[in-house]
């Protein structure tokens, strides 16, 4: 079995039979998932639906019971060197954003090159502050994390994971916890992103994202992936009931 | 009053340089000792930490005499040959210590939120990198006063060595005794010795504080 020739498919991402407890708690049920090169896919669904368990699947923060992961047709690893090595190439942005708190903000995102890439001090600088530049924050490069606002402080550690020039980017509620006027800042340097062709993987609730970004939306209810479709369908004619009924709730206003 | 002291400089001199010998040395050796027992009691290797549990329960409800009594007596027992007595009160108040360190550095880990490390481990860190560049910086501002404690437990339990041949500050009191000096005027003047040694840790406590004060 450990010829992965039956297994073989083009994503860069492939989850199959995926499943993952809490306990008792049956969080993800037999997932199968690939993503493709380039393609943003948005994951929505229900809180408790297991869709943030499936985004940190992906780089192993959360361990899953049995299944596969394969990043770019590499297993995931258990533990140790190799699977640091494997996250480095995968870039995560939290809901809370997790900044490193003693560094500054041009620190935070010089920090994973220079210390995992051994990257030139100089060029990890130079690049750091042209990703900030990106973001929009590079005027406050010497600040610390806690002097900048939310949408600002999202906005970095977006920037901290690009330094990294990751295969793929995890956005793991990226705007729910941020003040309403600051959820477009975040939004429009993600759908900048998206539109260069970065390979995104998002799990939110911002529907207009989902409409305009997304190659693709994934559905989740009760750790199973209930069904997925381009944005167009999915949002005009869902086929599933629970996606209705999701949608109807928050659609309505 | 001063004569008691004057009149004995060298024994008093003497006892207290030995103090502070034991007092760095030994809170050096812990320092380390304990931050990688922390480590260990943090990681994620069951292995590692059921060791770091271990060594904490058995040397933290150990006596710290019955420490020093099983390397000064067991060992010769055991046909252990153990270096000068210098080194091993050293190695007695180290091993003790280390445990109260240990879980100082352990509680200190705890107040980082969870989301530090996630990010650290998500851009590639090892277990390693993502505690000494990322957590135990964090960690240490909230360690340094309990920190302080078990230096200055330390500092007093030296005087344990006494007991054990070695001639610290402890010792003072017996050898005047023996030459008939004011044993209440003695041990003024020893509280007076480890009150100036104390001033300098605290003095350090709150420039390491000041210091790791977040902007």
């Amino acid at each position: 079995m450990s010829d992965s020739g039956t297994l073989t498919k083009t994503g860069l991402v492939d989850l199959s039979g995926v499943n993952k407890h809490f306990g008792e708690l049956h969080v993800l049920k037999d997932i199968n998932l690939s993503i493709a090169k380039g393609e943003v896919v948005v994951v929505i669904g229900p809180s408790g639906s297991g869709k943030s368990t499936l985004c940190r699947a992906i780089n192993r923060l959360e361990p899953i019971d049995t299944g596969e992961i394969r990043l770019d047709g590499e297993p995931l690893p258990s533990e140790g060197k190799s699977l640091a090595r494997l996250r480095a190439d995968v870039g995560m942005v939290f809901q809370s954003f997790n900044l490193f708190a003693h560094k500054t903000i041009l620190q935070n995102v010089t920090l994973g090159p220079l210390k995992v890439r051994k990257t030139d001090p100089k060029q990890a600088e130079k690049r750091a502050l042209e990703l900030l530049e990106r973001v929009g924050v590079a005027n406050q490069a010497s600040k610390y994390p806690a002097q900048l606002s939310g949408g600002q402080q999202q906005r970095v550690a977006i920037a901290r994971a690009l330094a990294m020039d990751p295969k793929v980017i995890l956005f793991d509620e990226p705007t729910s916890a941020l003040d309403p006027e600051m959820i477009q800042e975040v939004l429009e340097v993600m759908i900048d992103l998206a539109k260069q062709g970065m390979t995104m993987v998002v799990v939110t609730h911002e529907m207009g994202f989902a409409r305009t970004a997304a190659n693709r939306v994934v559905f989740m209810a009760d750790g199973e992936i209930v069904e997925q479709a381009d944005p167009e369908t999915f949002f005009t004619n869902p086929t599933s009931r629970r996606a209705q009924d999701f949608l109807g709730k928050i659609l309505k206003h | 009053m001063f004569s008691v002291l004057t009149d004995n400089w060298p024994l008093f001199r003497d006892g207290f340089w030995l103090t502070i010998r034991l007092f760095v040395v030994s809170g050096v050796l812990s320092l380390v000792l304990g931050t990688i027992l922390g480590a260990f009691r943090v990681s994620p290797v069951p292995a590692l930490r059921g060791v770091g549990t271990g060594y904490v329960n058995v040397l933290r409800n150990t006596p710290l005499t019955l420490v020093f009594a099983f390397l000064f007596f067991g060992a010769a027992k055991m046909h252990l040959s153990l270096p000068n007595p210098y080194w091993t009160a050293v190695g007695a108040l180290t091993i003790y210590t280390s445990a109260f360190i240990c879980e100082v550095v352990r509680s200190g880990v705890n107040t980082i939120s969870p989301g530090q490390s996630e990010a650290a481990r998500a851009v590639g860190m090892s277990f390693f990198q993502v505690l000494t560049i990322v957590v135990l910086p964090q960690a240490f501002r909230a360690i340094i006063p309990p920190l302080m404690s078990v230096l200055i437990a330390l500092l007093k339990n030296t005087t344990i060595a006494a007991g054990f041949s070695v001639a610290e500050a402890g010792a003072i009191p017996a050898a005047m005794s023996e030459r008939g000096e004011n044993q209440l005027l003695t041990l003024m003047w020893i509280t007076i010795g480890f009150l100036i040694l104390i001033v300098p840790l605290i003095f350090l406590q709150r420039w390491a504080e000041r210091r790791t004060a977040v902007a």
